[in-house]
């Protein structure tokens, strides 16, 4: 019997998929046989995590401190094992900025975009580039900040005089941010679990024009679709690039990178998840599904993934 | 086990009113002001701390003494006698004459507002509310599919005027709004007060046009200054106008006990429906609320309510005042729990609200009180479930995030606007008309020297 401690909510804006993400992973380890102790992460972890000395820590945290490499780097210094990404890769796909770049040095197709921190505008007036910026990538444009792994604080601008208050809605969660082109297609997510794409999800928005942060964790505002139902050489397409996205950044025993299979038939990566929902209607869980197997079978392989990992 | 394909199962049996009961974004951020070291300037709470604990134990020592059977037994759907003439004697504290068989005791006023919806509206029926309305009516609304028509506000209130040509339109339309939902004094979340003459004439439109109103009034008690006009059911007589009461902000909102008054034959059909949702209201916290009449003089602890929650109203004046760029307005309500706050619309205050928590502060932002998109640039603050220096604080860090945002979208328009150089003029505005800056008065003056 495994000794694992859950680590969920904290203090990220997604503390509360995080709750639902641990919850579900608790029950499916109790399933498995293991010993579970459950953390919500706050000022007493090291305490608590000493305290516990468990064998392993699941990672259900989305968002700031659980996929940004923080909590990982606390349990690098413990020494405790932990599930998913480490702290290299973590750091680098939450940076969406620092990953589109190294996307577009390997030659990943990525959406056209720009880059600035809050500074720029306040001290070097970046804000007199915004006429060239918005000439060039068209509207409507996305605008979205450089961190946050939801799809809080992204907006579409549709002509220059949303751009302001665009930037300013994603300068509330990051200090930088991304002006990207908009891509019209269809949303794919392609899971990866210990280096194998599991098949591709395409996420339809019922109704809304955008895929916002509501549809993405209710039944019922979303269809998924799983495999995707896609032309040939596309499903195959998607999930070499998301794979190569994948290994680009360092990530191991599993993840999420997200797609764009645009209008023209192109496919385009928009970012990379190292740990992506495990909720009832995250897309994981349901690529795995997919695959034949079944979420408890899938908590169990990240959990040995992380134990294989660790220095005996 | 849980799968993705139970999930799906499970959506095929989902009634379709749950469409409409959705998360949001903001509801998920709410999760984070739970946190013990976010100052919340979000819950709609009042202070229970000042409850004197010796009354709390002489209440539960009568209770076992005199009542224990009857306090752990069920009781009748409709209340206890017993109850609603503790209720007889709030309403009389406002000028309102009820007998025990005009009213029914409820779980908490939340379910009154459940009860007439579950009454009177089939799907699609409209029911007119104010903009902004009340946040907690929101889901209540949406759960029985209704279409709910927003009528807009000023510093009087709802603007009854509004009201008419609404009801014209909807008349043209076809179509016959079941009730109008409002809360006329102290309005949660615009915190400002129907004028006498509006409540009149609402009154006289419901006559006119045989249109039930669901006045709610929770907070009519905690008036920090001046005359209270009249409620609308003395106005009304009771034919059109239902009435709700709570015992929620003058004693507790841990007993979950409130009450509505209704003309009979609707009180006879929400009386059924509340047999349906639960049989009866707590026996025990019924007879909590008869000890405590009994055991102490209620209206000296709703009097000592009134002087901590004028004291608390007044400093986050003052601190609004001093901490907000000169682009914001607000209210100044003169009695109730909140008052609301109106940003330039280049701000959304959800996204202000992921930033503000970043420095452990939070609010309601104002789309939560709108069903149609609108208020996303204003926010709801609460005054009275926090100490005094935790909201002057509070109030310091969400104005120093908006400071910085009106600053950050200058220098991104090129408009450079001076945040706080100097003082406006105090421009006096009686029309304030626009729901969305409300009221169009000197938002700046403090309190001292406000109108």
């Amino acid at each position: 019997m495994t000794r694992v401690a859950v680590l969920k909510g904290g203090r990220s804006l997604e503390r509360q998929v995080s709750l639902r993400s641990g919850a579900r992973v608790e029950d499916a380890l109790e399933r498995l046989g293991h010993e579970v102790l459950a953390l919500d992460v706050g000022q007493d972890l090291i305490e608590r995590l000493r305290e516990i000395a468990p064998d392993v820590a699941f990672i259900a945290m989305h968002g700031r401190d659980g996929e940004d490499g923080t909590v990982q780097e606390l349990l690098e210094i413990l020494d405790i094992p932990y599930t998913g990404s480490g702290v290299l890769a973590c750091v680098r796909a939450t940076d969406k900025v620092l990953a589109k770049h190294l996307m577009i040095e390997a030659g990943i197709p990525t959406p056209e975009f720009f880059a600035f921190s809050e500074t720029a505008f306040r001290e070097l007036g970046a804000a007199d580039a915004l006429p060239a910026i918005e000439e060039r990538l068209d509207f409507p444009i996305v605008v979205k900040p450089s961190s946050q792994g939801s799809a809080l604080g992204i907006k579409f601008a549709r002509s220059a005089a949303e751009v302001p208050a665009a930037l300013v809605a994603a300068f509330s969660y990051d200090s930088r941010v991304l002006l990207e082109r908009h891509v019209d297609g269809r949303d794919l997510a392609v899971s990866i679990l210990d280096g194998e794409p599991l098949p591709v999800v395409e996420a339809v928005p019922l109704g809304d024009e955008f895929y916002d942060f509501e549809a993405r964790y209710e039944i019922g505002r979303t269809e998924f679709v799983c495999p995707a139902d896609l032309p040939d050489g596309v499903t195959e397409q998607a999930q070499e690039l998301a794979l190569h996205t994948y290994r680009l950044l360092g990530c191991s025993a599993f993840g999420r990178v997200d797609l764009m299979f645009g209008a023209d038939g192109e496919l385009t990566v928009l970012e990379a998840n190292p740990i992506p929902g495990l909720t009832e209607t995250s897309l994981l869980p349901q690529a795995a599904e997919a695959a034949g197997i079944s979420f408890d079978e899938l908590v169990g392989r990240i959990v040995e993934l992380a134990l294989e990992r660790a220095p005996a | 086990m849980t799968t993705s394909r139970d999930i799906e199962r499970y959506a095929a049996l989902f009634a379709s009113r749950t469409k409409v009961m959705k998360s949001s974004a903001m509801r998920d951020l709410m999760a984070v002001t739970a946190r013990p070291e976010v100052i919340s300037l979000a819950g709609g709470l009042p202070d229970t701390s000042t409850f004197p604990p010796d009354t709390f134990a002489a209440v539960a020592q009568r209770i076992a003494e005199e009542s224990c059977a009857k306090a752990l037994q069920y009781g009748p759907t409709e209340g206890l006698d017993e109850t609603k003439t503790c209720i007889a004697q709030v309403m009389a504290a406002e000028g309102m004459r009820v007998a025990p068989e005009d009213l029914i005791v409820t779980t908490g006023g939340q379910q009154v507002i459940d009860l007439v919806t579950k009454t009177l509206i089939d799907p699609g029926d409209v029911v007119i509310a104010e903009g902004p309305t009340y946040p907690g009516a929101v889901p209540v609304f949406s759960s029985y599919q209704a279409e709910v028509v927003q009528v807009d506000m000023d510093a009087d209130g709802m603007r009854v005027d509004l009201l008419e040509e609404t009801l014209d339109r909807l008349e043209r339309d076809g179509r016959r709004p079941k009730f109008v939902y409002t809360v006329p004094s102290f309005q949660n979340p615009a915190g400002v007060t129907m004028s006498q003459p509006r409540r009149r004439r609402l009154v006289e439109v419901a006559h006119a046009r045989e249109l039930l109103v669901l006045e709610d009034n929770p907070y009519g008690l905690l008036r920090y200054e001046g005359d209270p006009p009249p409620p609308l059911l003395s106005l009304d007589g009771g034919i059109y106008v239902m009435y709700l009461g709570t015992f929620s902000k003058i004693l507790s909102p841990g007993i979950r006990l409130g009450w509505v008054v209704a003309p009979p034959p609707v009180l006879e059909k929400i009386n059924l429906g509340k047999q349906a949702a639960d049989l009866c209201t707590s026996t025990l916290s019924q007879l909590m609320v008869q000890a405590y009449f009994e055991e102490s003089r209620w209206r000296d602890y709703v009097e000592s309510l009134t002087e901590v929650y004028r004291a608390r109203r007044d400093t986050m004046l003052d601190a609004l005042a001093d901490h907000f760029p000169r682009q914001a307005e607000w209210t100044r309500p003169a009695g109730g729990l909140f008052i609301w706050v109106t940003l330039p619309d280049f701000i959304d205050t959800t996204d202000l609200l992921a930033r503000a928590l970043r420095d452990n502060v939070a609010f309601v932002p104002g789309e939560a009180a709108f069903l149609d998109g609108r208020g996303r640039n204003a926010m709801r603050l609460n005054f009275s479930g926090s100490h005094e220096d935790a909201i002057r604080e509070g109030i310091r860090r969400i104005g120093e995030v908006v400071t910085e945002q009106v600053e950050l979208y200058g220098t991104l328009t090129g408009e450079h606007p001076a945040v706080r150089v100097e003082e406006p003029p105090a421009v006096e505005d009686a029309t304030g008309h626009n729901v969305l800056r409300l009221p169009k008065r000197s938002a700046r003056s403090r309190r001292a020297e406000g109108s």
